[in-house]
């Protein structure tokens, strides 16, 4: 019973010590992307779609 | 042996729990990443109307590069080419910035290639974005 309960002290504190993420984690980043691209293209803030007319540059 | 198999379903509803945990989000709030942002913000004023003409598109590397030099006026090539240069060093830090602020700079080209499909989804219509087969029209 007690070498239970060690390995299972064991089991839930080894994963906390490998967390610290090693593999990349791909759909966080592409939830970071688009939450910077929507900012720098003001694609979702009431402010509406940039400006696609042709204005002479 | 009911004890045994209790354990082992424990173990594992542990070991989930912390993968979801270790699959948290991104950190991008950090000033520099905010710095940076607010100069792309203002700059795509300047760069969405090339988008539109086609002059600058969309490169695969999550970067922007002049496509069609000629859409542009002689006298406005040089600062297109500025604005263009400006955009690319922002876009570069602001990889770097996402990967360092999360502690893994090692990440940072797997966080532009990310970035390069969002930017090209995101496109609208009419803008020029490079494929693996060159540039299209979206």
């Amino acid at each position: 019973m007690k070498s239970w309960s060690i390995a299972l002290v064991l089991a839930c504190a080894l994963p906390s010590c490998v967390t610290i993420n090693i593999y990349f984690p791909a759909a966080a980043a592409e939830k970071a992307a688009d939450k910077i691209i929507d900012d720098v293209w003001q694609l979702k803030n009431g402010a509406g779609k940039p400006s696609t007319n042709t204005v002479e540059p | 042996m009911k004890k045994i198999l209790f354990s082992v379903l424990l173990l594992g509803a542990m070991f989930a729990s912390q993968m979801v945990v270790a699959a948290a989000d991104l950190e991008v709030n950090t000033p520099a990443i905010t710095a940076i942002k607010g100069s792309m913000q203002s700059r795509h004023a300047q760069l969405a109307p090339h988008y539109a003409s086609g002059a600058v598109g969309l490169t695969k590397d999550g970067m922007v590069a002049v496509r069609d030099a000629n859409a542009v006026p002689l006298k406005d090539r040089a600062a297109l080419n500025g604005t263009v240069a400006a955009e690319n060093a922002d876009r570069a830090k602001l990889y770097k910035e996402i990967a360092t602020a999360n502690g893994h700079p090692e990440w940072q080209a797997e966080i532009q290639s990310t970035f390069a499909s969002r930017w090209i989804d995101k496109a609208q219509g009419g803008w020029w974005v490079q494929g693996a087969g060159g540039w299209t029209q979206k």
